[in-house]
């Protein structure tokens, strides 16, 4: 049961972001340019830096919705759908870019905490190609899931069970983005 | 050095927020309300869950900033040493410091989201209605403490310039507390060097 009363039926962070609309506007613009904004990382490689700093957290909420967003991204299929999984329990070894490597091991140390990113973990995201506004975007992007992680497991949100609600509720805001009305319901 | 090409001069958030303006706009729009924004909860209480949380997360831009944001809403310039004091016995041990009763239970709740969202227990949420706190207090609390997880982390993971010494962010406190994260910050981020130096 959440902390506070929130409206009922609406999971992870939704619930608390109708609570408080004040607050979830600005969190919803943030979410909409870091994870849909014009960038050089894919949709899919943003959704899994949210994914992977969302489980090392330990936010069922967060890494099951946007792995499923992740996944559909990449293409829904099943396949997809354990390529993330891989992911999620070690990137080093999943069949992903070296680039995308070096950018998620940035965001596992930011999760840890912003002084764990150290420079050899930029130095080597460059070597494999990453720009500037790449690295930047990476480590506010696990900032971000540090902050939307705590809010969703500190108010104690709803979390749905049944792995067909997220895969629907991914293809819904894969398609309509996290400000819309659907990104709501 | 920071890990990327950041804009000179620009302390702490400052940098990044120059950096990358599209991100910027939100996160100084959450700012602004989470710390100034109507609430009955006072900006001094806000600002001191702010400075808190960024305490335990190390961060010492952050939490000497909003330290010194605190330390004006509490008081004039007459009283600022001694509100100084206050926020360092706070953040070294609220249980102990001379605050209200409730301000100990919401600072409780920060520190265990600083801690992990699940750390926040039930007992957490029960000793803070107890002493008065509402929900939207309550909800307010978990969201500061969270914003300054991101926020923190954000400074530091970028590893973003910033002055050590506590001086340099009375004038940059002063800012933060009586113009606030929007505005005043888009048209003069950075202290002046007679700031810095003062």
């Amino acid at each position: 049961m959440p902390h506070i009363p929130l409206p009922e039926g609406v999971p992870g962070p939704r619930g608390p972001m109708l609570f408080r609309p004040e607050t979830a506007e600005p969190m919803s613009e943030m979410a909409e340019v870091l994870m849909r904004g014009p960038s050089t990382l894919t949709l899919a490689e943003r959704e899994l830096i949210g994914m992977y700093v969302s489980a090392q957290n330990d936010c069922r909420y967060c890494q099951t919705i946007h792995g499923a967003v992740a996944a559909h991204h990449l293409g829904a299929t099943e396949e997809q759908e354990l390529l993330v999984q891989q992911i999620k329990c070690d990137p080093s070894t999943a069949p992903i870019s070296p680039k995308l490597k070096a950018l998620l091991k940035i965001a596992g140390h930011v999760q840890q905490g912003g002084k764990h990113v150290t420079a050899e973990d930029t130095v080597q995201a460059r070597e494999q190609g990453a720009t500037d506004l790449e690295i930047h975007d990476t480590v506010l992007i696990a900032a971000n899931f540090c902050m939307m992680n705590r809010y969703v497991d500190g108010l104690a949100t709803w979390t749905p069970d049944d792995p067909d609600f997220y895969r629907q509720r991914a293809a819904n805001l894969a398609q309509h983005g996290y400000t819309g009305s659907a990104s709501r319901s | 050095m920071p890990h990327i090409t950041l804009p000179e001069g620009l302390p702490g958030i400052t940098g990044p927020f120059a950096f990358r303006p599209e991100t910027a706009k939100p996160m100084r729009a959450l700012a602004e309300f989470l710390l100034r924004g109507p609430n009955t909860l006072s900006s001094a209480d806000r600002e001191l869950i702010a400075t808190y949380t960024s305490s335990q997360n190390d961060c010492h831009f952050c939490q000497t900033s909003h330290g010194a944001a605190a330390a004006h809403h509490l008081g004039g310039p007459s009283e600022l040493a001694s509100n100084f004091a206050l926020i360092a016995e706070i953040k070294r041990d609220f249980e102990s410091a001379p605050i209200s009763a409730k301000l100990k239970a919401l600072l409780n709740i920060a520190g265990h989201v600083q801690q992990g969202g699940k750390r926040v227990t039930s007992d957490d949420i029960a000793r803070a209605r107890s002493e008065g706190a509402t929900d939207t207090e309550i909800h307010d609390t978990v969201l500061i403490a969270a914003a300054f997880c991101m926020y923190n982390r954000y400074v530091d993971g970028l590893a973003t310039w910033a002055p050590q010494e506590q001086e340099a962010y009375i004038p940059m406190g002063a800012r933060m507390a009586h113009q606030g994260y929007v505005a005043a910050h888009v048209q003069n981020p950075a202290p002046t060097p007679e700031e810095v130096i003062a």
